[in-house]
């Protein structure tokens, strides 16, 4: 993986909310074509990671670079790194008085300023591969959690992203809807896109993740391959946590 | 007073609280609206926090709005008349009622405003949008129900106000319901005047209503 060029980088990150470190001098790098899942335990500081890489998130220690160049705080160079940035979130957030399409449309003609009818060619090609061309005048009150979310992710690809984030995107949604998303998710992956995808779908992760972040307190904990954390966990802190994800036959007492 | 006068002067009436009433509410929103944006944005929470700026319309804001309208007629007597010649009419009337609906139509525009989900302005943000196009695209057009809501509010009040400018010879219904029905003890004169101001101000709710149910994406079919 290092051999492709990196993308986006926070390098010893410290974020507090008043006293409290959300991220204690945490680091990371993404590099080109790589899927990065970020696991751990609720309020360890994951999604803030996503967030401080669209720079949504003020820090007070460390920085964000992007192919290189060193994001500061000047809103000229934030919105041009969020044009490339892509973010998905938990629940969804599309304009509720526009439609399918228009919500699709909105950032490529008004922030990129790209021509109409190839943002809107574009754009209903990518809701024909999401499923969802039928939906195109529809408005999102319309859809269904899984549907809304779909029309997210193709929301941000509109925007051409050079990497996906994917905060909790499934965690909103009732069980038989999480296939569909995660579903576009493998795709976009097996497409070679760059992600970073924060979850709690953990038999996902292990899919479609080339490495695994664990984190807890904002604290980088281990990190590895899918299949390295996954089937193998160096830490005592990795094996308790995906031991939450697991359990044991109850044995009734009178069949012992 | 024969029917035919009545009915023109009604009429006539009618028409003059319908022009301050509208004018001064437009003119009203050409300065309460970005006020409200204005406030929203700068507020704690807002796109662009600046305590300062916020710090200071509100308490203009609110200071005029403290003003009870009856004396802020009076008081600016001097004013009004700088702008448009003269302190009595239907014109002049115009003026003290844009100063009392601005802060009013600042206010709401900025509740309406608030309402709008954090979360849409956050995703918006992350597309790179920048905050004039945030302002013009998501904030007031996620917001328009509510704002529509708003003006039907603003109107109600101004015309309410507008007929209380009837005490020094603001024009229109209020005008002549204080005139024959008040000075002149002309009972039947002043029913029907205020039958004609609850009319109107029924139809103005009605219809506000209507087109703010209109235009709401977020319930319905």
């Amino acid at each position: 993986m290092s051999k492709k060029e990196e993308i986006i980088r926070v390098d010893h990150i410290t974020k507090r909310y008043d006293e409290n470190a959300v991220l204690d001098d945490f680091s990371l790098s993404v590099h080109e074509g790589e899927v990065v899942v970020i696991v751990g335990p609720s309020g360890c500081g994951k999604s803030t990671i996503l967030r401080i890489m669209n720079g949504l998130e003020p820090i007070q220690k460390g920085e964000v670079t992007y192919r290189g160049e060193k994001v500061d705080g000047k809103l000229g160079s934030i919105t041009r790194i969020r044009e490339k940035v892509g973010m998905v979130f938990q629940s969804y957030e599309l304009f509720p008085h526009k439609t399918i399409l228009q919500n699709v449309m909105l950032a490529p003609l008004l922030v990129q300023k790209r021509d109409r009818k190839e943002v809107k060619e574009e754009a209903l090609q990518l809701l024909a591969r999401v499923g969802l061309s039928e939906k195109k005048n529809a408005y999102p009150r319309q859809l269904s959690g899984g549907q809304k979310q779909r029309v997210a992710i193709v929301r941000a690809l509109a925007m051409h992203p050079e990497v996906l984030l994917f905060d909790e995107v499934t965690a909103a949604l009732d069980p038989e809807m999480v296939r569909e998303v995660l579903d576009v998710l493998l795709s976009l992956a097996k497409e070679g896109k760059t992600m970073v995808i924060v979850t709690h779908e953990m038999s996902f992760a292990k899919a479609v993740a080339d490495r695994v972040i664990f984190l807890d307190g904002g604290h980088l904990e281990e990190e590895g391959t899918a299949s390295e954390f996954f089937d193998h966990p160096k830490t005592e802190r990795a094996k308790q946590f995906l031991h939450t994800f697991t359990y044991d036959k109850v044995e009734r007492e009178e069949e012992r | 007073m024969e029917f035919k006068d009545m009915f023109k002067m009604l009429a006539d009436g009618t028409w003059d609280t319908l022009y301050m009433v509208l004018i001064s509410t437009l003119l009203g929103y050409v300065v309460g609206l970005p006020l409200g944006v204005l406030l929203t944005i700068t507020d704690v929470d807002g796109i662009s926090p600046n305590k300062v700026v916020y710090k200071i319309l509100d308490v203009i804001i609110n200071v005029t709005r403290s003003i009870p309208f009856l004396i802020l007629l009076i008081l600016i007597m001097p004013f009004t008349k700088l702008v448009v010649g003269k302190s009595y009419g239907t014109t002049a009337t115009i003026v003290p009622l844009t100063i009392a609906a601005a802060p009013l139509i600042a206010r709401m525009v900025e509740s309406s405003l608030k309402e709008v989900d954090k979360g849409v302005i956050e995703a918006a943000f992350s597309m790179g949008a920048s905050g004039f196009t945030i302002i013009r695209k998501v904030l007031v057009t996620e917001a328009r129900t509510s704002l529509l809501v708003g003006v039907t509010i603003a109107l109600g009040t101004i015309l309410g106000y507008s007929a209380m400018a009837g005490v020094i010879g603001g024009g229109g219904l209020g005008d002549i319901a204080i005139r024959y029905g008040y000075y002149r003890y002309e009972t039947g004169i002043m029913i029907v005047t205020v039958a004609v101001l609850v009319i109107l101000m029924q139809i103005l709710q009605w219809a506000g209503m209507l087109l703010s149910k209109k235009i709401d994406k977020r319930r319905g079919k």
